[in-house]
C-alpha cells in the first residue's frame, strides 16, 4: 500500500443475496483529498461507504482503511478503526432525545475521560467550526435540514478523525445551505488535515470542491479524474451524468416487455 | 381438465412453498431473536457501570407508567370490593373480603394486569423508539461512532424495564388492596379489624408476595425483551415500525398470560 494513500479498495464485489450491487471496484482515497464517489441513485454508492466503514463485509476483494484491512478485523479493531473516522449519514442521523450539544459531546463522553470543562470546550470549538456554537441548546427537531446536516458534521469530527466519509451531504438541501456545506467540506478537510469521501449525485456542487472524482456505474467504475478532466470527458455515460440529460447510457425506461404486448395490442386486432 | 389439474399443481406447489418459506422464517427470527437476547445480556455491563443510563430509562417506562398503573389498580381493587362482597355475603363471611382481595391481587391480577398495561404503555414506546432510532439511521451513527447500540441503547432499556415491573405491579397491588378497603370497608361497611387481621393472616410473604414478585420480574424480562427485539428487527420504514408495535402489544400480552399459566402451575399447585 503507498504511504498517501489512506483508503484502497481493490477488485472488490459485493451483494445482497443473489443481487450484485458492486462487481469488482477498485478505488484509492489519497491523505488530504476530497475524493467524490458519483453514480445514479441505487448503483452502490453507499454500499461501498457501508464496506469502508466495516459495517458490511466484501464479498471479494479487499478494504483497506490506514493500511488495515477493514473486512478481516474483529469487533474490537473495527471499533479501534472507528473512532478515527467520522460519518456524516444522508439525513444527519441526529440523537433526538440528544441537545445539539449532547450530540456532538457524545463520543468525546464515551471515548474519552476529559473533565466536562474540556469537553464543554471542544464542543463549542466543532460546533464554532460549522458556525452553530449559538445553536448549541438547541434539540434537533428545531434544527432546519440544513443546521442538522452541519450538526452531524461537528459530530463527525469531534474526534478529529483522519477520514470523514460523506453520505449524500447536498441532499435536500436549499441553494444557501448547499454551498455552506460544500465550503464546509473543503475547509475542514484542508484545515483538520482530514481525508474525505463523498458519496453524492449532485455534480455541480461536488465539482467545485473535489480533487478526484469516481464514476461508478451497473456496480464497476465506468470513468475517473480529477474536476476539469471530467466536466471535460467525452464518455457517454459521465456526459449524460454532468449534464443531467433525460436518457443516454442510463435509458430512461426500466427494462420491460416489448409496450404493443404490454397493452395486448396484437390479440385486440385478432 | 388437463389445465385444470396444471393449476391446481401449481397452486399447491406455491401453498407449501409458502408454508416452507413461513417456516423457515420463523425459525431463523427465533434463532435471532435468541441471539440478539444473549448478546443483551453479554452487553449489560455498560448499564450497571454507567447506572444513570439504566435510571434515565426507569423514568420513561416506569415512572411515566405510574399513573396508568395507579388508575387501575385502584379500579381492579374496588372492583374486587364490590364483586368479592356480592359472593361472600352469600355464605356470611363478609370479613374474608380483605383475604379476597389482597390474593387475587398479590398472586394474579397485579403481576398479571399491570404487566399488560406495562406491555401496551411502555412495551409497545419502547418498540417504536428503538425501531424509529433504527429508521432513521441513529443506530447505525452509534455503531460508526464505535459505540455498541446493544450495550448503549438496549441493555439499559431491558434492565430498566425488568427492575420497573416489579416495582409496578408492587404499587398496582398495593392499590388494589388500598381500593377493596375504599369499597369495602368505608362504602359498604365491612369491619375494618376483619378486613386488615384477616389479610395479614392469610397472606404468606413467601408463597403469595414473594411468587407474586418473582411472576413480575418474569413478565417484565419477557415483555422488554420482545419490545427491544421488535424495535431492533423492525423493517426500517413507518409501516415497518407501527406493524412492529403491533407486534410487540400482541406477542408481549399473549407471554405474559401463557407464563402466567405455567409459573402458577408450578407455585401454587397444591397449596389450600
Amino acid at each position: 500500500m503507498h504511504s498517501d494513500n489512506l483508503v484502497e479498495i481493490e477488485a472488490v464485489a459485493f451483494g445482497y443475496g443473489a443481487r450484485p450491487v458492486l462487481k469488482g471496484i477498485n478505488l484509492t482515497a489519497r491523505r488530504g483529498q476530497v475524493v467524490a464517489i458519483m453514480g445514479s441513485s441505487g448503483c452502490g454508492k453507499t454500499t461501498l461507504l457501508r464496506l469502508i466503514g466495516g459495517q458490511i463485509k466484501p464479498g471479494q476483494g479487499t478494504v483497506r482503511v490506514a493500511g488495515e484491512s477493514v473486512g478481516a478485523l474483529d469487533q474490537a479493531g473495527l471499533y479501534r478503526l472507528r473512532r478515527k473516522m467520522g460519518m456524516l449519514f444522508q439525513f444527519g442521523a441526529l440523537f433526538t432525545d440528544m441537545s445539539v450539544f449532547d450530540n456532538v459531546a457524545f463520543q468525546l463522553r464515551e471515548h474519552t475521560d476529559l473533565p466536562e470543562d474540556a469537553i464543554r470546550d471542544l464542543v463549542l470549538m466543532k460546533l464554532n467550526a460549522v458556525g452553530l456554537r449559538g445553536a448549541a441548546h438547541l434539540m434537533p427537531a428545531e434544527l432546519s435540514g440544513g443546521m442538522a446536516r452541519r450538526v452531524a458534521l461537528a459530530r463527525a469530527i469531534a474526534l478529529d478523525p483522519m477520514l470523514v466519509m460523506y453520505d449524500e451531504p447536498f441532499a435536500g438541501l436549499d441553494p444557501i445551505s448547499l454551498g455552506v456545506t460544500g465550503n464546509l467540506i473543503r475547509r475542514l478537510t484542508d484545515t483538520l488535515g482530514l481525508t474525505s469521501l463523498v458519496v453524492t449525485h449532485d455534480v455541480q456542487e461536488s465539482l467545485k470542491i473535489v480533487d478526484y472524482v469516481y464514476f461508478v456505474s451497473d456496480g464497476v467504475i465506468v470513468a475517473e479524474g480529477t474536476a476539469d478532466e471530467i466536466r471535460a470527458s467525452a464518455l457517454p455515460y459521465v456526459h449524460q451524468f454532468v449534464h443531467g440529460e433525460a436518457d443516454g447510457p442510463v435509458p430512461f425506461h426500466y427494462p420491460a416487455p416489448s409496450y404493443a404486448d404490454d397493452l395486448r395490442l396484437g390479440a385486440r386486432r385478432a | 381438465m388437463p389445465t385444470t389439474c396444471v393449476w391446481e399443481r401449481g397452486v399447491l406447489r406455491q401453498t407449501i412453498e409458502n408454508l416452507g418459506n413461513r417456516t423457515l422464517q420463523g425459525v431463523w427470527r427465533m434463532g435471532f431473536a435468541t441471539r440478539f437476547f444473549l448478546a443483551v445480556l453479554l452487553h449489560s455491563g455498560t448499564a450497571f457501570r454507567r447506572f444513570g443510563l439504566t435510571i434515565r430509562e426507569m423514568y420513561f417506562t416506569g415512572v411515566l407508567s405510574l399513573i396508568i398503573i395507579l388508575v387501575s389498580g385502584l379500579f381492579v381493587g374496588m372492583v374486587l370490593g364490590l364483586q368479592g362482597y356480592e359472593t361472600l355475603q352469600t355464605y356470611g363471611s363478609e370479613e374474608a373480603l380483605g383475604i379476597l382481595v389482597a390474593l387475587s391481587l398479590v398472586r394474579e391480577l397485579g403481576p398479571v394486569v399491570a404487566a399488560l398495561l406495562f406491555a401496551s404503555r411502555a412495551g409497545s414506546a419502547i418498540t417504536a423508539e428503538i425501531g424509529l432510532m433504527k429508521a432513521t439511521e441513529q443506530l447505525s451513527a452509534m455503531e460508526m461512532m464505535a459505540v455498541d447500540p446493544i450495550a448503549r441503547v438496549v441493555a439499559p432499556r431491558f434492565w430498566a424495564g425488568v427492575i420497573s415491573m416489579p416495582l409496578l405491579a408492587a404499587l398496582f397491588s398495593a392499590m388494589g388492596v388500598f381500593g377493596g378497603y375504599l369499597v369495602g370497608v368505608q362504602l359498604i361497611g365491612v369491619d375494618e379489624g376483619s378486613f386488615w387481621s384477616q389479610m395479614q393472616s392469610a397472606v404468606d410473604f413467601e408463597q403469595d408476595i414473594l411468587n407474586g414478585v418473582i411472576k413480575s420480574v418474569v413478565f417484565g424480562v419477557a415483555i422488554t425483551a420482545i419490545a427491544l427485539f421488535e424495535g431492533y428487527d423492525a423493517p426500517p420504514t413507518a409501516e415497518g415500525v407501527s406493524g412492529a408495535t403491533t407486534r410487540t402489544v400482541v406477542t408481549s400480552s399473549l407471554a405474559v398470560l401463557a407464563l402466567d399459566f405455567v409459573l402458577t402451575a408450578f407455585m401454587f399447585r397444591g397449596l389450600n
